[in-house]
């Protein structure tokens, strides 16, 4: 009796959520409150966490209470400690959650905030978490390996090194993207581009206040550097009106780009504890103290959608970016559903602080269904503006026009009713000049963002602080992934390189530094300067390709996921693996074909640089191009995309060629053969 | 610890239960406060302390200050490493 009792409370969770998620999915012409999605979002995930990750920790698994842990059998106070798991759990996420989240949602609304929606929730239950989990668990058991080693222990060296290679082209491109989403975001706005240059001095003065004055005082410093930011918005107003100033300021994208590149390679340059590491201080407290904040400002102030529930770009050919929505709606929402990258952290510094194994489950799979909760919101925001001005923000110039005027009446003919007026009247509101043309997610989160916040906080004369602040505190967190990447980037490379020059392995060398460097950051700042100066916008070309290898790591994430299975002998479970791994290998393989191979010229790179190539041949323009050496450039980027996309495959196609050759031996094999790190009881102490 | 005399049950219980609420917030905020350090990769300096006073009794530990830069080298300088997500 008892045991139906204890799951009756779950069934009214799970009732809650059909209701909410019928709601939402069913609704026809009258808008709807944003705590329906809210409400759909969260039973949702109550749910999964209840009884597939239980299902998952207990039998696929078979996570064990009394098993010593890496952080018991290493503790040195340092890397490997044993940690509360709720403490450890905030590391977790704040590892996890970026800019990905945030504006992968955004980009998807192009289609109408359902097939978003679905894909998040769907997606982050049988893909993302039980990815993330699944990567703790094997790295756990295997003293905190990292996902390269735990590849090359389980499949061989040569699917290892192909997993490393793709991993580093992952990151240039992730850079890239980034990059772009902060040049998009701070091009023709002096108020956005002084906040964020201000960020450098204040981080420099954090610095050496934490490095010689007070050390290791981060609260004190943090709050010191919060109130300092928070000056700079202001400041950036005084600025962006200053007849002087206010065009000083006032940068466009080409320029942008060659500041950031600069920036880059100087920041990866000088000491951690001078730049990195505050900037890291203040976005890391900014970012979840920004979340929090969305959250509250969403449960009170409950805004209406304005998007519709499905546009007619669900069909294809939106403007935001290319392509039908399968498969480029699952590769657009990357984190947030499933995210490669995280394969990366789980196998990081988490599981070397695991205290039991059986945290794993609320760790790994928990910390994801936040994340993914993040991206709702992001949905949310992005929804409940006027579905108008989202799409003035975020359709190129080539496509809609660059005046109010051309854009208002383009908007009309798709069905979308917004004034001239309303869009010159946004920017005031937002304390920018325009706010055409703004793709890249960042502009349009901060527009949705400053809607919900300035109803909880400061009326409409606070509109728009709360926009820079959004804005800042994305370019925050972006320019530390920069910073942070291309360090890590170049390490990676050194490694690579290493292999061919020795003299390049040595990381204490300057020059041997200063080389890989400059060719990590001239390789993320080609993309970037590819996708400024392209007349669509971009985040068309760059978002996909981010997109797609995101989600291939994923993919190869999950067949490691799958051989372990396989190894342990518990392939009778695998499916829990196999299911997500052959969906993303779907999606990505379709994805990867059609962005080189398909006839569409918006969609196929390949055709689109063969349109050109003619154009070129014939001694026509084609617009937007407006010279034949412009046309060149696109035909050359336009092949080096497509190359990128093969190796891309090439790598995918690799990894599951050797995780099947693995399975079939384990199949083959009359014991386990998976390679744990021998069972050692824990500790007495520990239980 | 020591200032409720005891016996006094009918006005312990209440005084118990206050007590126990305000530890619970204390162990709470400590939890929070270690997990905003962690998030910027600093553990808990205590824990390397005991760690170090239950593993290598007499040895020199590291001051606060070079346990913060110790800990800083190693998040951000370390070989590969990737402390975030996109």
């Amino acid at each position: 009796m008892s045991h139906i009792r204890r799951h009756l409370v779950w069934l009214a969770v799970a009732l809650l959520g059909a209701w909410a998620l019928g709601t939402v999915a069913l609704t026809r012409g009258e808008s709807i409150s944003a705590l329906w999605i809210v409400v759909a979002a969260v039973c949702v995930y109550l749910i999964a966490y209840r009884y597939y990750s239980l299902f998952i920790a207990q039998r696929v698994l078979g996570l064990d209470a009394t098993r010593s842990t890496p952080a018991w059998r290493h503790n040195d106070g340092l890397d490997y400690v044993p940690t509360n798991k709720h403490v450890l759990f905030g590391h977790h996420f704040a590892a996890i959650a970026g800019a990905g989240p945030l504006v992968g949602p955004v980009l998807a609304a192009q289609m109408g905030y359902v097939p978003g929606l679905l894909w998040l929730l769907a997606g982050v239950v049988f893909a993302g978490a039980v990815q993330d989990f699944i990567v703790l668990f094997i790295s756990t058991r295997r003293d905190g390996r990292s996902l390269g080693d735990l590849v090359k222990q389980e499949m061989g060296t040569v699917p290892g090194l192909i997993a490393l290679f793709g991993t580093f082209m992952i990151m240039i491109i992730i850079l890239a993207v980034l990059a772009l989403i902060v040049v998009k975001a701070l091009a023709e706005s002096p108020w956005g581009a002084f906040t964020v240059a201000a960020t450098i001095p204040v981080a420099l003065f954090m610095g050496v206040y934490l490095r010689y004055i007070r050390p290791g005082r981060i609260a004190e410093v943090s709050v010191i550097g919060f109130v300092l930011l928070m000056a700079a918005i202001f400041g950036g107003q005084a600025v962006a009106a200053d007849p002087v100033w206010g065009p000083a300021f006032t940068f466009d994208g080409k320029t942008l780009t060659w500041m950031l590149i600069g920036y880059g390679f100087i920041a990866a340059s000088l000491p951690v504890w001078l730049l990195l590491a505050p900037r890291d201080y203040l976005s890391t407290f900014l970012k979840i103290g920004t979340i929090v904040a969305l959250a509250i400002g969403i449960v009170v102030v409950a805004p209406t959608l304005e998007m519709p529930p499905i546009t007619q770009f669900a069909q294809g050919n939106g403007p935001v970016w290319s392509g039908s929505l399968f498969p480029f709606l699952f590769i657009t929402i990357a984190c947030g559903a499933v995210s490669g990258f995280h394969a990366l952290i789980s196998s990081g510094t988490t599981p070397k602080m695991l205290e039991n194994e059986t945290h794993a489950r609320y760790i790994g799979y928990g910390g994801m269904l936040a994340e993914s909760f993040v991206a709702v919101m992001a949905l949310v925001a992005a929804s409940c503006i006027n579905p108008g001005i989202y799409f003035a923000m975020n359709s190129p110039a080539a496509l809609v026009g660059s005046t109010p005027d051309a854009v208002a009446a383009t908007l009309s003919t798709w069905g979308f009713v917004v004034t001239p007026e309303m869009l010159v009247q946004t920017a005031k509101d937002v304390g920018e000049h325009t706010i055409l043309g703004r793709a890249g997610g960042a502009p349009t989160l901060a527009v949705g963002m400053a809607h919900i916040l300035h109803q909880v906080a400061g009326g409409p004369a606070m509109m728009a602080f709360w926009y820079h602040f959004a804005i800042l505190f994305e370019a925050l967190f972006i320019l530390t992934a920069v910073d942070a990447g291309t360090r890590a980037g170049r390490f990676m490379l050194q490694d690579l390189l290493g292999s061919f020059v020795p003299a390049l392995k040595r990381t204490d060398s300057l020059p041997a530094n200063l080389i890989a460097t400059a060719l990590c950051v001239g390789a993320w700042g080609y993309f970037l300067y590819q996708g400024v100066v392209d007349p669509l916008g971009g985040i068309n070309t760059l978002w996909p390709l981010f997109g797609i290898s995101n989600q291939m790591l994923a993919a190869v994430a999950l067949m490691l996921g799958t051989v372990v299975l396989f190894r342990m002998k518990r392939e009778r479970f695998a499916w829990v693996t196999i299911a997500p791994a052959a969906w993303l290998l779907a999606c990505t393989l379709t994805a990867g074909w059609q962005k080189i191979f398909s006839a569409d010229p918006k969609v196929g790179f390949l055709s689109h640089a063969a349109k050109y190539a003619d154009g070129i041949a014939q001694g026509t323009v084609i617009a937007p191009a407006k010279t034949v050496e412009a046309m060149s450039r696109i035909v050359l980027n336009d092949r080096i995309n497509a190359g990128l996309c093969a190796l891309f495959i090439f790598v995918v196609l690799s990894v599951l060629f050797y995780s099947v050759r693995a399975c079939l031996q384990a199949r083959a094999a009359n014991r386990p053969t998976a390679h744990e790190t021998p069972f050692e009881a824990l500790p007495e102490a520990a239980r | 610890m020591s200032g409720d005399p005891a016996g006094s049950s009918s006005a312990g219980r209440p005084l118990q239960a206050a007590r126990d609420a305000v530890q619970a917030v204390a162990t709470g905020g400590r939890y929070l406060a270690q997990s905003l350090r962690l998030m910027v990769g600093l553990p808990d300096y205590d824990a390397y302390l005991s760690h170090q006073e239950r593993t290598h009794p007499g040895e020199p530990v590291m001051s606060y200050a070079e346990f913060f830069r110790d800990r800083q080298d190693a998040r951000y300088g370390g070989k590969g490493r990737i402390g975030r997500c996109c």
